[in-house]
């Protein structure tokens, strides 16, 4: 059983519940734990969400999107409070994750919430010293809707001052008129514009809605990446 | 999960209860069809396309894309359970039944064998008891309703075996290993259940 100990609204519609979890076994970025809810009646509900926070961090954080016709994630943005219980069980999944060992040069690509994993592993990485830092270099491309819908900001742009971190953002819906990022949704010339040439090898990890990730890593292939080298997680509804 | 249920303060139901005894425990009813797999989504040519059945001796028999299709074809329409929670009823596909190819691979001097190792182009595998393949309850699935099954949901064929959790229902499966010994596939090695019955919510190494 996990105990609420903070709460922080990231976004409108993200909030991130900080975790106090006894007998947490630890886990490798990436994964993902599995919340249980019950009502009085006997009714439950599951649903899987991803761990934003480092392996090296005591307490778990989850980082959840309320969804408006979900049944989970509007409890968890809008009922939970500091203090309460919640019914965890994880960590869960072993592939799309980022040890520091593995090395890199890394290709992170976001769609939304997507970010969340990713958070986890550009954590896993500012966790490790200097030195070993800057033989990992990590390349993000985070697209989302909006600027107000981006996840995490101030501390991406944080992390952007890392010589090793290069962030790229792609807007989708509107942007502000002083914005330089991209505005536009992810396609190729973006991906060989802010990606990693072919020969670097790198590993690339995709976390998305599925329309966003089966184009990027279809993308991928094409431009020449091992499919072995990218990694996908998708989430959401494919309208097919 | 615990034993005793620990009750959400002010948590309800949002959803119109499923049929009684349709939908497995933990489980919810979706209208989508949610694409969940480990990478990007391979593309073999049907020309280079084909199907095979190895025995434990490596004795094995090898269908083209006509040739597999040229078996008698089943239309099962089945409620399919994925490990991520959703459910989704009353799917429609179009395929061969595996006690069909496995009667013909035993014409082709392929022995059964207890244990069988799906195997699909991106180097996905999973693995199955042969007796959760037999007796009508799987398929190599080339259909999916009415039109040909696309490449994000396992295109061109993928295995259904749709009484266990779907990552059993190998994507762009390319045959079946027949095993002496249970083996772990992709996710069996990575912490999933082994077998993945949804109707004793067998989704991870642990559970029941």
């Amino acid at each position: 059983m996990a105990t609420v100990v903070e709460l922080h609204n990231e976004t409108q519609r993200a909030r991130t519940l900080v975790l106090d979890v006894p007998d947490w076994p630890g886990h490798r970025a990436g994964q993902h734990v599995d919340v249980r809810l019950v009502a009085e009646d006997g009714y439950q509900a599951q649903r899987s969400y991803s761990i934003a926070s480092a392996p090296e961090t005591a307490a778990v954080s989850l980082t959840v999107e309320r969804l408006d016709d979900g049944e989970v994630s509007p409890y968890l943005c809008d009922a939970l409070g500091v203090g309460d219980g919640l019914e965890v069980r994880g960590p869960i999944g072993g592939y799309f994750v980022w040890d520091f060992a593995q090395g890199g040069p890394l290709l992170l690509v976001a769609g939304g919430s997507g970010i969340v994993p990713l958070m986890a592993m550009l954590r896993h990485h500012a966790a490790a010293d200097a030195g070993a830092r800057a033989g990992v270099p990590v390349r993000l491309l985070y697209s989302a809707r909006h600027l107000g819908d981006v996840i995490y900001r101030a501390e991406l742009e944080q992390l952007a001052a890392c010589p090793e971190i290069r962030t790229s953002f792609a807007l989708t819906r509107d942007a502000p008129p002083d914005w330089n990022g991209y505005r536009r949704r992810i396609d190729r010339a973006m991906l060989e514009e802010v990606g990693w040439p072919v020969a670097e090898m790198p590993h690339a990890f995709v976390c998305g809605p599925t329309p966003l990730v089966e184009s990027v890593a279809n993308l991928l292939v094409e431009l020449g990446h091992a499919p072995a080298r990218v990694r996908t997680e998708r989430f959401g509804p494919t309208g097919s | 999960m615990a034993d005793t249920p620990f009750i959400a303060r002010g948590f309800h139901s949002r959803r119109a209860p499923a049929t009684p005894g349709r939908l497995p425990p933990g489980q919810y009813e979706t209208r989508d069809f949610p694409v969940l797999s480990a990478g990007p989504t391979p593309r073999t040519p049907l020309a280079k396309w084909d199907f095979t059945i190895t025995g434990t001796d490596a004795r094995s028999v090898r269908w083209s894309w006509d040739e597999l299709r040229a078996f008698p074809r089943e239309t099962p329409k089945v409620d399919i359970h994925c490990v991520t929670k959703w459910s989704k009823f009353d799917t429609t596909w179009e395929g061969i039944s595996v006690d069909t190819l496995l009667n013909a691979a035993r014409g082709g001097g392929v022995q059964d064998a207890p244990f069988v190792m799906a195997f699909s182009d991106g180097g996905y595998t999973t693995n199955l008891p042969l007796a959760d393949l037999t007796d009508g309850k799987a398929w190599v699935v080339f259909g999916y309703d009415g039109a040909a099954l696309p490449p994000e949901h396992g295109g061109p064929a993928r295995l259904l075996v749709p009484h266990l959790y779907l990552w059993k229902s190998a994507k762009w499966v390319r045959g079946l290993r027949l095993m002496p010994n249970d083996q772990p596939g992709f996710w069996e090695q990575l912490g999933y259940h082994d077998r993945g019955d949804p109707w004793r919510e067998q989704r991870y190494q642990g559970d029941a």
